[in-house]
């Protein structure tokens, strides 16, 4: 069976709009999270990660016309552009393209901004990038909830070991929209101040927007370490819509075959980069499951103290912060953690530290009782 | 490796119309909740949460009620479902309703997944779960991400296929995958069965 490769990646975010920017402003601890006024909520506004029209048009200037695309499209394009610019060689007859998002131009239901109509539907946003980049064959467009970024890379790695195609580009990104933002109102999902994942004082998400986009290949690149995905599985709960499992299942049993198909056990695990939303529940849940699978002493962040829930950009975007860590051999700072706030034990990394890491588990869960778990090792080169 | 796995057996809902196979089972002149209504009785569905779903669930809890009939359906089924619009008609009807108080049993369901679980809480499936998004149905995707699914033993069986509810209209063709039944599953099959027009 073939391997699967993590190579170039890119990020767009209010922290940057390159991955050493993000992973500056991590190790530095600055959020990309601020007040933004919204009329809907009682106190006047919500914590939110948005970046600005005017920083994106910039750049994104430089390789097409901003007035014809959406905000959401300039996010994905730009950082697809990036993985092309730094691979101009790439063969885009055998490169497959796979998309991640939950909502996609939900923002122009509200409003269509002189875009056609069809241009809400998600296999739109799937043409517009294929014939932007002139990529050969039909996009993978995955939307399923919170877990869809990282299940995107789970695809293409099921889809390389099968030898259907040799790499693949996987891009993800979603918006903070009133659509959204209204939405996890009703379900008084928000934090009224930016989200602390895994606190004792959590009351809730913070919503962020993102595209994040990643190279993934059969072949590893050469003198140089390497990182390959090595297990993943998803698994639904099956006993709640918009509540996760009281007793975990369904996240517990990704991670136990994820680890199954890498060939390790849990000891093995140095690093886990969890879902951590902030909601009571979701952080209680995930609690119970890296207890139940012996990862309690387990070095653990969330990143959403920096960016927000960036929906179905956010699993691919935690997923690259992974493969930098195992690179760079830095844990990053769980954000905004204060004193632990689950029932069961867990490591929150408090400071940014240096420690040889080799294997890291990456988990996500979503809406529709999904859950994904995906092991990323680092192949020294030798 | 692919030779192994069948078509054990499928479903469609259509023009007011359910096939199991290639046999009509049910037929009602109501325009879509009636429609749905009619089929959830006629069916002999005793579960109360169906009446709170979209119709985009009631869609699959009806499809997979007829294809799970009579069968022992093993945990690790997965899912691996696609339409074209999404969950477009409850974004639409959430949209609606930020004019005036947004609803979280409405805002639940402005995702395509959500079938997904709720065909999971109700038939007990702790599986892999995917729900593509194309501009037409891809047989090839969903023949190709099945069967990886079953070789690589994520799965022991899948089901698979199209769901869409569209401008009030509905399309539903749902398979199960597995090594019963005489239909090799293949791409030209799928295509076949989907596009098959029943009189």
């Amino acid at each position: 069976m073939k391997k699967m490769y993590l190579l170039d990646d890119a990020i767009i975010s209010p922290l940057g709009f390159s991955v050493s920017d993000n992973l500056t402003a991590i190790r530095n601890k600055v959020s990309g999270l601020k007040f933004h006024e919204n009329m809907r909520f009682g106190s006047g506004g919500f914590y939110a990660g948005i970046i600005e029209k005017e920083i994106l048009n910039q750049p994104f200037s430089k390789i097409g016309t901003p007035e014809n695309f959406t905000k959401l499209e300039k996010m994905m394009l730009l950082a697809v552009h990036e993985i092309l610019s730094k691979n101009p060689d790439l063969d885009r007859s055998t490169t497959s393209l796979i998309i991640s998002t939950t909502k996609g131009n939900i923002d122009l239901l509200q409003e269509n901004k002189g875009f056609p109509e069809k241009r809400v539907y998600l296999a739109e946003l799937g043409k517009v990038i294929k014939d932007f980049f002139r990529f050969k064959s039909e996009p993978i467009l995955v939307s399923n909830a919170c877990v869809s970024g990282g299940l995107a890379i789970a695809i293409a790695k099921r889809f390389i070991s099968a030898g259907k195609f040799e790499q693949s580009i996987i891009v993800g990104g979603d918006l903070v929209s009133d659509f959204v933002a209204s939405g996890f109102q009703s379900f008084q999902a928000l934090s009224d101040s930016p989200c602390k994942p895994f606190s004792k004082n959590r009351n809730g998400i913070s919503l962020g927007e993102a595209a994040s986009a990643l190279l993934v290949s059969s072949e590893k690149r050469i003198n140089t370490n390497n990182i390959s995905l090595i297990g993943d599985a998803s698994s639904n709960d099956a006993s709640h819509i918009s509540a996760p499992s009281r007793t975990a299942v369904g996240l517990y049993k990704s991670i136990q075959n994820a680890l199954k198909e890498a060939q390790i056990t849990s000891e093995d695990i140095q690093y886990v980069s969890a879902h951590g939303t902030a909601t009571v529940f979701n952080d209680e849940m995930e609690a119970i499951a890296l207890n139940r699978a012996g990862l309690e002493a387990v070095p653990v962040n969330s990143f959403k103290g920096y960016y927000g829930h960036t929906l179905g950009a956010s699993a691919l975007l935690e997923s690259i912060l992974t493969k930098h860590s195992l690179l760079n051999n830095e844990l990053y700072p769980s954000l905004n953690f204060d004193k632990i706030g689950v029932s069961k034990p867990l490591n929150l990394i408090k400071n940014f530290e240096s420690i040889p890491l080799k294997y890291a588990l990456k988990t996500a869960s979503g809406f529709g009782g999904c859950n994904l778990a995906m092991v990323f090792k680092k192949e020294e080169d030798e | 490796m692919s030779e192994g796995y069948k078509i054990s057996d499928f479903v469609r809902i259509r023009n007011q119309r359910i096939f199991h196979g290639n046999k009509q089972v049910f037929s009602s002149e109501k325009p879509t909740q009636g429609f749905l209504k009619e089929s959830y009785k006629f069916l002999n569905i005793s579960y109360p949460k169906f009446h709170k779903m979209d119709a985009l669930c009631k869609l699959g809890i009806l499809a997979t009620e007829v294809l799970f009939k009579n069968r022992e359906i093993p945990a690790d089924t997965a899912l691996v479902f696609s339409n074209s619009a999404s969950s477009l008609e409850s974004d639409k009807q959430h949209r609606i309703l930020m004019e005036a108080t947004v609803s979280p049993a409405v805002f639940v369901y402005t995702l395509p997944n959500i079938v997904l679980g709720e065909i999971s809480i109700k038939y007990k499936l702790q599986s892999e779960n995917a729900f593509f998004i194309s501009n037409r149905f891809d047989a090839r995707l969903l023949t190709d991400y099945s069967e990886i699914l079953l070789d690589s033993l994520k799965a022991s069986a899948v089901v698979c296929g199209w769901i869409e509810w569209k401008n009030a209209e509905y399309d539903v063709f749902l398979c199960l995958i597995s090594k019963e039944g005489r239909l090799s599953f293949s791409e030209e099959n799928l295509e076949e069965l989907y596009h098959f027009e029943n009189e």
